[in-house]
C-alpha cells in the first residue's frame, strides 16, 4: 500500500463504539469480541449504556458505548484510553472524546452530522472543520447513505434498513483488523433464520463495509490494525460476562450440592441480568421466581431454604436495604442464604447504571444488632463463577446467609475464559442429622458441628423430625425459645464464633503482583482487580517494592492477612467508593492505611492507579521513580 | 398411615404464652383436634407466622414450624411452596400483620393462588404491643396511640381478600368449634390459596369488640352461616332471609316465611354476591360467616411447575451448558 498506510504494532488495542441506544452499538461489540476471540486475542469488554431506555435520539445523554480492549494481554481491564473510535453521530463523538487517546482513530458516520445533528449534540460549530479534532486521525465515512444504498434492494422500510448500519460498520471495523466475517455471518444467518430479507440485508451490510475497506482508494485513508495473539494455556475457551459467569456458578453450586436453586428476585438495574440468565437454566435445576418486591424476595428465598432448595436473592444496594431485616432472619434461623449484591452509584436511587464498590459496609455491618456474616466479592467475569461455588458451599456448611458482592461492571464486563473442568470441584456437602435423634429433635436440630457450628439442614416433610424455627433467641442447648440473659451472650457469641470459624477453611490470601513484603502494598476488592493488576505490574517494572493483593474473602478476611500486611510498609486501599475496605482493615486488623477513593461511576483507570502508587512508592522510599509508560500496553 | 393420632399428638411441649381467656387458645385448640380429625400428615404440614400474639401459633403445634419476621410469613410460605409442592402450609397472621405491615405480601399470594391457608386472626388492635390500634379498628378506637379515638377508616378484610384476587374466601368466630372447624375444613380440602378471617377477641385489650354479632345473645339474630346453593336465612327458626334491591344495589333483611322466594340462594362462585355479603356490618345487617366464596382456578405453584422447562428437575449438566455458546480451542 502507500506510504500513507498505517500499521500499529502494539501488545493490544483499545476500540470504543458509541452511537444512539438504538444503534445496536452493543450488538456491534459483542459481535466484535466474538470474532476477536476466535482470532486468538485476549480481551475485556465494558458496556457504558445510558439509564434511559430510548434517550431521544441524538442526544448526549442517550449515547450508548462498548469499549474493548483486545490483544497480546493479559488483558484484565477494558482499557484506559481508546485508540479507535466510532461514533455513529455528533452526541457519540462528543461524549467519548474526552475519554479518548491523543492521536486516535476516529470513525465519524458523516450522514448524521447536519445541521440538526450537531445542533442537538450541543455543537455549535462542527468539531470536523472548527480544529477541535486536530491532533486525532479523523476517517469519516458516510456509513448511514451507503448502508441504505447497499440495503435498498430488499427493500425493507427506511427504519429497518437504517438499523443494518451497526453491520455495515462492523465490517469495515473487521476488515481493519483483518478478522474474517464468518463467524457474524453464521450469527446473522441464525438469528434472522426466519426473516429473509433482514437476514440478507444485514450480510450485505456487513460485506459492503468490508469491501469499502477493502477498495483500495479508500484504504489509504484507514489504517489496519494488527491484532496480537494473546498467550493462553491450551483448552476450550469462551467469552463469558459477568452476570453469565454469575448465574452458571450458582447452578453449578447446585449441582454441586445436588439440591435445586431457587431464585427469587425482584427487577433492579444493574442485578436484572443475573435474574433473566437464570430463567434460561431451568434445566439445570433452576427456578425463578420473581417476587412482589425486595422484601418478598428474600423472604422467599429463606423459605426456599428452610424447604431444602438453595435459597438464592439478589439486587442492588437499594434493595439489599430492604432485605436486611429477613437475612437477620436467616442468621438466627441459621438457614442457608445466598444474598447477591449487584452494587451500583448510591446513596438511593443514585446513578444505577454506573458502577460503585459502596455496598461493603452494608454488607459486613448493615444490620440491626450484632448480626455477622461470610462476605465474598468477586473480582473478573469469570471469577463470579468460582465465588458463586464457593459462597454456596460457606453458606451450607455454615448454615448462614452469605452475601456475594459484584457490580454493575462486573455483571456486563466480558473476557474470554477457559471453560472449567467440573470434575475437580469437590461435591458440596450438605450436613444432616446422623440418625433419629433419641430424645429432643428441636435439640437434634440445632446440635452444631464443633468446627463449623453449622447445624444439620432439616426441612418439611422429613419423617419424625418436626422442628420449630424462627427469629426469636433460642437456647444454646435445646434449640427451644430463650430470653435468658447469659443464653444471649452465650448465643451472640457463638454466631461471631460461627462467621470466624469461615476463615478455618479459606485459602490464605496471596499475592496477586509482586513479592509477599516491600514498601508499598496495593490492596484491593472486587471489581478493580483489572486495574490495579495492570497498574502495579507497570509500577515493578520501576520498582520491584510493590505488590497488589486482591482479597475475595471479605469477611472474615484470610487468617494471614494481618501478617501479610504488616510486611509492608505502607497499605494502598483504591476504591470505587469514600474508604470502606480502608476502615474494615483499620477496624479488623488494625493497620494503618492509605485510601485512594474514585467515585465517578467509572472504573479505575490504570495510569490514575499508577500514579497514586508511584507517589506513594516515592514517599515511602525516598526516591522517585520516573514513569516509563508506553502508550498500548496490555490494559 | 400408621395408629390414628389425636389432639395431643399435633400439640407440642412448648408452654402456651397467650393471657388468659384469649380467643387463640380456642382457635389452637379447634385446629389440632381438626388436624387430628382428618389424620394429617405431621411431617407434610408447616405453620408459618409472622409477628404478633397469633404468630405464636407455630411453637404451639407439632408440625414443621416457622416464625418468622413481621408481615412475611406469605412470602417466606411462598418460597418454601415453590420449593416443596407436596407441603400443606398454614400462614397464620393477624390484622396488624397481615393487613398494615405484611398487606402487599397477603395481596400478592392471593393475587397469585398459591396453595397456602391463610388464617388471619383479626381482634381490631395490636396485641403485642400493649393496645394501639389497628388497620382493623373502627374509628374511635381509644387506644395508648389514640388518647382521643382513632380516626383512620378500617380495612375490610374479607373485601381486601377479594379486591385482591383470592378464590376462596370463608370466616368464623374463634370459640364457634364448630363453625371454625367447618371452614378449616373446607380451607384444607381447596385446591388453591384460601383466605379465612378468624374473629378473635383479645381479652386485655379489646375486650368483646364483636360482642355486637359473635355474643352469645346475639349469635342467632346477627350471624348469617352461608352455605352454597342454600337459602340465605338466619335468625330464630331462620325467619330471617337475605334479599337482593335491585332499586339500591343492595342486600336487605326480609321476612323469609312470608318473602321466601326472594330470599337470595348462597352462590359461592359469585364474586358480586361475595362482596356484598362481606360487606355486611353488624348490628345494622347480619355477619356472614362460613364459605363466602370459592372458585376453582389454576394454583401458582401448578404454574410454575407447568411452566417450568423440566418441571424443576435437574436434566442438564453444567459442563454442558458451559460449552452452549461459541467456544475455541487454544492448543
Amino acid at each position: 500500500m502507500s506510504a500513507q498506510h498505517q500499521e500499529l504494532h502494539e501488545p493490544s488495542v483499545v476500540v470504543r463504539f458509541a452511537g444512539d441506544s438504538g444503534d445496536g452499538v452493543q450488538l456491534m461489540g459483542t459481535q466484535f469480541v466474538s470474532a476477536t476471540a476466535l482470532a486468538g486475542s485476549d480481551f475485556a469488554t465494558f458496556p457504558d449504556y445510558p439509564a434511559e431506555i430510548r434517550a431521544p435520539a441524538g442526544t448526549t445523554f442517550g449515547v450508548s458505548a462498548y469499549q474493548i480492549n483486545l490483544g497480546a494481554g493479559p488483558i484484565t481491564t477494558a482499557g484506559d484510553k481508546p485508540q479507535m473510535l466510532v461514533a455513529f453521530n455528533p452526541a457519540a463523538l462528543k461524549v467519548s472524546l474526552p475519554l479518548i487517546a491523543d492521536g486516535a482513530a476516529i470513525i465519524v458516520n458523516t450522514t448524521s452530522f447536519t445541521k440538526r445533528g450537531l445542533s442537538k449534540a450541543g455543537y455549535d460549530e462542527d468539531p470536523r472543520s472548527d480544529g477541535s479534532l486536530d491532533g486525532y486521525q479523523l476517517i469519516e465515512v458516510d456509513i448511514t447513505r451507503l448502508t441504505l444504498e447497499t440495503v435498498k434492494p430488499f427493500g425493507l422500510s427506511k427504519s429497518d434498513a437504517g438499523r443494518c448500519k451497526n453491520f455495515w460498520a462492523l465490517g469495515l471495523v473487521q476488515w481493519m483488523f483483518g478478522l474474517s466475517l464468518a463467524a457474524i455471518e453464521q450469527w446473522i444467518n441464525t438469528k434472522f433464520a426466519r426473516k429473509e430479507l433482514v437476514r440478507e440485508a444485514n450480510l450485505a451490510a456487513l460485506r459492503a463495509g468490508n469491501a469499502y475497506g477493502e477498495t483500495a482508494a479508500l484504504a489509504a485513508a484507514v489504517p489496519q490494525l494488527d491484532v496480537h495473539k494473546a498467550r493462553f494455556e491450551p483448552g476450550e475457551y469462551r467469552g463469558v460476562r459477568g452476570g453469565e459467569a454469575l448465574a452458571l456458578g450458582l447452578a453449578a453450586a447446585g449441582e454441586l450440592a445436588d439440591r435445586p436453586i431457587v431464585f427469587c428476585s425482584y427487577p433492579i438495574t444493574p442485578a436484572s441480568p443475573l435474574l433473566h440468565q437464570l430463567a434460561r437454566l431451568g434445566k439445570l435445576g433452576v427456578g425463578v421466581f420473581q417476587a412482589e418486591d425486595e422484601i418478598a424476595a428474600v423472604c422467599a428465598a429463606i423459605g426456599a431454604s428452610f424447604g431444602g432448595a438453595i435459597g438464592v436473592t439478589s439486587s442492588s444496594g437499594p434493595g439489599i436495604a430492604l432485605k436486611t431485616e429477613a437475612i437477620g432472619l436467616a442468621i438466627n434461623t441459621e438457614l442457608p442464604l445466598l444474598i447477591i449484591d449487584s452494587q451500583r452509584g448510591g446513596p438511593s436511587t443514585g446513578l444505577p447504571t454506573k458502577t460503585e464498590q459502596s455496598d461493603l459496609y452494608q454488607a459486613v455491618y448493615g444490620r440491626n444488632a450484632d448480626a455477622p456474616l461470610p462476605v465474598v466479592a468477586a473480582r473478573s467475569p469469570s471469577d463470579c463463577f468460582d465465588v458463586a461455588i464457593e459462597a454456596a458451599r460457606i453458606a451450607l456448611r455454615h448454615m448462614t446467609p452469605v452475601f456475594v458482592l459484584t457490580d454493575g461492571y462486573l455483571a456486563n464486563a466480558a473476557e474470554p475464559w477457559l471453560i472449567p473442568d467440573m470434575s475437580v470441584y469437590e461435591p458440596i456437602e450438605v450436613n444432616k442429622l446422623a440418625s433419629k435423634p433419641a430424645d429432643d429433635v428441636q435439640t437434634a436440630v440445632f446440635e452444631r458441628d464443633p468446627k463449623t457450628f453449622g447445624r444439620p439442614w432439616v426441612s418439611p416433610g422429613t419423617p419424625e423430625l418436626m422442628h420449630r424455627i424462627g427469629g426469636l433467641e433460642k437456647d444454646i442447648q435445646t434449640g427451644h425459645i430463650s430470653y435468658e440473659a447469659d443464653n444471649h451472650q452465650a448465643m451472640s457469641q457463638l454466631r461471631a464464633d460461627k462467621v470466624l470459624s469461615v476463615a478455618n477453611f479459606i485459602p490464605d490470601q496471596d499475592v496477586a503482583v509482586g513479592p509477599a513484603e516491600g514498601a508499598v502494598a496495593v490492596v484491593g476488592w472486587g471489581s478493580t482487580y483489572g486495574a490495579l493488576y495492570q497498574a502495579v505490574r507497570r509500577v515493578a517494572r520501576l520498582n520491584d517494592r510493590v505488590s497488589h493483593i486482591h482479597i475475595r474473602h471479605i469477611n472474615p478476611f484470610p487468617r494471614n492477612l494481618g501478617d501479610l500486611l504488616g510486611r509492608f510498609e505502607r497499605i494502598v486501599v483504591p476504591e470505587m467508593n469514600m474508604g470502606q475496605l480502608s476502615t474494615l482493615l483499620r477496624d479488623k486488623l488494625g493497620v494503618q492505611v492509605v485510601p485512594f477513593n474514585k467515585v465517578t461511576g467509572q472504573p479505575f483507570l490504570i495510569q490514575e492507579v499508577v500514579d497514586f502508587v508511584l507517589a506513594q512508592l516515592a514517599d515511602v522510599t525516598g526516591e522517585e521513580s520516573r514513569p516509563r509508560i508506553v502508550p498500548g500496553e496490555p490494559g | 398411615m400408621s395408629a390414628q393420632l389425636t389432639a395431643r399428638d399435633y400439640t407440642t411441649s412448648q408452654e402456651v404464652r397467650w393471657c388468659p381467656g384469649c380467643g387463640d387458645y380456642a382457635i389452637l385448640k379447634t385446629m389440632t383436634r381438626f388436624l387430628a380429625d382428618v389424620g394429617a400428615e405431621r411431617e407434610k404440614t408447616v405453620f408459618i407466622s409472622g409477628i404478633g400474639c397469633s404468630s405464636r401459633f407455630p411453637y404451639y403445634v407439632e408440625t414443621y414450624g416457622f416464625h418468622t419476621i413481621h408481615g412475611r410469613a406469605p412470602a417466606v410460605a411462598t418460597g418454601l411452596k415453590l420449593a416443596n409442592p407436596e407441603l400443606d402450609i398454614w400462614v397464620v397472621t393477624g390484622d396488624g400483620d397481615g393487613l398494615s405491615i405484611g398487606a402487599n405480601h397477603l395481596l400478592h399470594a392471593l393475587r397469585r393462588n398459591i396453595s397456602l391457608k391463610i388464617l388471619l386472626f383479626n381482634n381490631e388492635i395490636y396485641g403485642l404491643t400493649k393496645g394501639q390500634y389497628s388497620p382493623t379498628s373502627r374509628i374511635g378506637t381509644k387506644s395508648p396511640s389514640s388518647p382521643g379515638g382513632s380516626f383512620d377508616a378500617p380495612v375490610s378484610p374479607g373485601l381486601y381478600a377479594l379486591g385482591s384476587g383470592a378464590r376462596f374466601i370463608a370466616r368464623a368466630i374463634d370459640v364457634d368449634r364448630n363453625g371454625l372447624a367447618g371452614v378449616l375444613d373446607a380451607a384444607h380440602r381447596y385446591e388453591g390459596g384460601a383466605f379465612v378471617e378468624i374473629f378473635q377477641n383479645c381479652i386485655v385489650y379489646n375486650e368483646d369488640v364483636f360482642d355486637s354479632f359473635a355474643g352469645r345473645e346475639h349469635a342467632a339474630e346477627r350471624q348469617v352461616h352461608v352455605r352454597h346453593g342454600e337459602p340465605l336465612v338466619f335468625g330464630a327458626g331462620n325467619s330471617k332471609g337475605l334479599r337482593f334491591d335491585t332499586a339500591t344495589m343492595a342486600l336487605e333483611v326480609i321476612d323469609a316465611n312470608e318473602r321466601a322466594d326472594e330470599v337470595l340462594v348462597h352462590d359461592e362462585t359469585n364474586a358480586t354476591l361475595a362482596q356484598l355479603l362481606l360487606a355486611m356490618e353488624a348490628p345494622a345487617m347480619p355477619v356472614a360467616l362460613g364459605v363466602v366464596y370459592r372458585v376453582e382456578d389454576e394454583t401458582f405453584e401448578s404454574a410454575f411447575y407447568d411452566n417450568h422447562p423440566t418441571r424443576f428437575k435437574r436434566t442438564g449438566t453444567v459442563a454442558d451448558a458451559l460449552r452452549n455458546t461459541n467456544t475455541w480451542t487454544v492448543t
